[in-house]
């Protein structure tokens, strides 16, 4: 009977009910908007990271992420090969640096320069193309989310990055970019000329162990004979990145700032609706208790009142945040609904209709058992 | 007092309000009411009545004075334990009804049961069972707003009955009725009454439903007035009698119809006794 009165004390007015759900939908849209965006920014922040094939990255000392790392000069490679452990070290070049577009203008690009035989950090959702076609000679893979951004639109266009002409040879699917400058992928050499480097340099030695389970080890036996250079784990250097990207920036404060709003405004929309239901029921409630119901019984039915709306305003908001999610697939910016997040907004829903009903109950908590008498 | 009594109630004072709005609207009452009788407590407006029903109802605790419901007194009990003497014990008839305008019939009824813990097939069977004893069999189904008066306020005696309250205390449950709806629900309670189970007390303004008393205690400005048992009449009278010397204004409703011989009880109004 709990669930029944509850459920009919819902739909009996339906203005409230209709108030209720759309707090909870606003509530549930919004957080998942910032929280999918911020798990969207996360996934595009640490994929080139987890795409790349190393236990450990040896970076310049205080690099501040996979876009922004100063130079190595080359020596560290041999130290580290010599290391115990140490199946390969294989050189990238990551730079920002500017892309000309075949019909003019230009735009900024993140160069990302590697060996295509060494297999250190390939480009990978390939759709046209493999990853040796980046042998061909002036090749780059270029993302087809970024083409019209990149002014080409097919295999074979031709462009220019710096003073170098570069050729389209193969295209990807969705490697996203956080900072907005696409990732255009080309071989370790000609990387080199383009960004006028030294032979040796590089900006990153990914470092592939024997066995990962002695990661830590290596990595602090190569922490020691290398100075002025940081020695990071994978996990590690993905940290550094999304801390800068994310908090550095104040881009992930702003989402998560977004989604805490979202919840407060939801729980107060929430509260107030449950708190004048319950004061409309109030009478109802008073008769319960004269009935002799206990307090608890009482509480039950406006916590289930709470759960119910929560089931309901799941239900709705989820199935418009899954249409926002579908229309931001092709963005720039893409929304990334996931498992936990939809298991996570689901608790929170409930956590939030269950404190909204705390005014409620505290009402009838004070409730004059003696109303039942009025006329 | 009677060992078998059901309420036993001594030395009630109440004081409502507070600071200069204070009240005592009880001034020292005791009573006792037994199995098996309907006793209607009658009395002007503003008298005490609704306050003596409360209490008596363990819904408002005296300001002193003792309860004994069921042998057990209610003194040193705190809301959740009066609670669970209301679940135990009492059933209550309201004036308003107070039925769940969102439930059915039955659900109204299984609602009372539900909170004493009786759900399930066992207790929808007693819900329709307690509406059918009302004479609400063909109406289950039907919502409160769906229903006049005289039914809703049987559906809340089914609520009552439904969980074998060994008191039923109902405040003014024919006020809002017409005369038929009316009494038929004072039938329907002298009807409970006869079991021996139960002890029921009404509170009324309304002299039609004097016929069907076994006991009647006026209540005045916080104090017994009178408690007597009047003879065993009502089975004779038909009708009301034509003139009843209430302390009270309404009397509009008296019928002009001639009576039988109960119009003369009331006339030789006997000295305050008290029973129980
Ligand atoms: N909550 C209250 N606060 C103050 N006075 C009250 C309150 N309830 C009732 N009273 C007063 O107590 C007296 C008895 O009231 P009540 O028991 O409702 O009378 P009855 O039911 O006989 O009409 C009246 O004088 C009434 O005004
Ligand atoms: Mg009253």
């Amino acid at each position: 009977m709990v669930l029944t009165l509850a459920f009919r004390n819902l739909v009996h007015d339906r203005v409230r009910l209709a108030v209720t759900l759309v707090g909870i939908l606003f509530a549930i849209v919004l957080v998942a908007v910032q929280l999918g965006l911020y798990q969207g920014a996360r996934k595009m922040i640490i994929s080139m990271i987890d795409n790349a094939q190393g236990e450990i990255w040896i970076t310049a000392f205080g690099a501040k992420s996979f876009e922004e790392a100063g130079l190595l000069s080359g020596r560290e490679r041999h130290a580290v090969l010599s290391v115990p452990g140490v199946q390969g070290v294989t050189p990238l070049t990551v730079a920002f640096t500017e892309w000309r577009k075949p019909a003019g203008g230009s735009a900024l690009i993140v160069l990302v320069g590697a060996d295509p035989a060494a297999g250190g950090l390939q480009p990978w959702n390939m759709v046209q193309g493999t990853p040796a076609s980046l042998t061909e000679p002036h090749a780059v893979a270029v993302d087809k989310t970024y083409m019209e951004n990149l002014g080409v639109t097919r295999i074979s266009d031709i462009a220019q990055v710096e003073q170098t002409r570069v050729k389209v040879a193969a295209l990807t699917d969705g490697i996203r970019s956080f900072t907005m400058a696409p990732y255009v992928f080309t071989s370790l050499s000609r990387a080199r000329t383009m960004l006028g480097l030294e032979p040796n340099q590089a900006t990153f030695f990914l470092v592939k162990l024997d066995d990962p389970a002695t990661t830590e080890a290596v990595r602090n036996e190569i922490k020691s004979r290398l100075a002025n250079v940081d020695v990071l784990t994978q996990a590690e250097f993905r940290d550094r990145s999304l801390d800068h990207w994310l908090f550095g920036t104040g881009a992930g404060v702003a989402l998560i700032g977004g989604a805490i709003l979202g919840i407060l405004v939801g729980t107060v929309i929430v509260a107030q609706t449950l708190y004048s239901s319950t004061k409309d029921h109030l009478r109802e409630f008073a008769t319960l208790r004269a009935l002799g119901s206990s307090a608890g019984y009482i509480h039950r039915v406006i916590l289930m009142q709470a759960a119910l709306s929560a089931i309901l305003g799941y239900v709705l908001g989820m199935t418009i945040a899954m249409v926002v999610v579908h229309f931001s697939e092709q963005t720039a910016l893409p929304i990334l609904m996931t498992p936990e997040l939809a298991i996570g907004l689901f608790v929170l829903t409930l956590a939030m209709c269950a404190i909204s009903a705390v005014s409620a109950i505290l009402k009838v908590t004070k409730l004059d058992p003696a109303m039942v008498f009025a006329r | 007092m009677s060992s078998e009594a059901v309420l036993v109630a001594t030395d009630v004072v109440k004081e409502l309000g507070q600071g200069a709005g204070l009240v005592r609207a009880l001034k020292g009452v005791s009573v006792s009411l037994n199995p098996g009788e309907l006793t209607l407590l009658m009395g002007p407006s503003g008298s005490g009545k609704t306050t003596l029903l409360s209490i008596l109802g363990c819904i408002l605790g005296p300001t002193s004075g003792n309860i004994r419901v069921a042998g057990t007194p209610t003194a040193n009990l705190g809301p959740e334990a009066l609670a669970e003497v209301r679940r135990r014990h009492i059933g209550f008839v309201f004036q308003s009804y107070n039925l769940f305008p969102t439930l059915n019939a039955e659900e109204n009824v299984r609602l009372a049961l539900d909170v004493r813990g009786r759900r399930g097939r066992l207790a929808a069977d007693q819900a329709r069972e307690a509406l059918t004893k009302v004479g609400l069999s063909h109406k289950f189904k039907s919502y409160p707003g769906n229903m006049s008066g005289g039914e809703q306020q049987r559906v809340a005696v089914a609520r009552a009955l439904a969980s074998a309250p060994s008191l039923l205390l109902a405040d003014e449950p024919t006020a809002a009725l017409d005369s038929e709806n009316g009494q038929a629900v004072m039938a329907l309670l002298s009807e409970i009454a006869k079991d021996k189970s139960h002890a029921v007390l009404a509170v009324t303004h309304d002299h039609r439903t004097l016929p069907y008393a076994d006991r009647i205690i006026h209540i005045e400005d916080g104090l017994i007035v009178s408690d007597e048992r009047p003879e065993r009449v009502r089975d004779a009278i038909v009708t009301p009698p034509p003139t009843i010397p209430l302390d009270e204004v309404r009397s509009e409703h008296a019928p002009s119809e001639g009576a039988s011989g109960g119009g003369s009880r009331r006339a030789k109004k006997r000295k305050m006794k008290t029973y129980g």
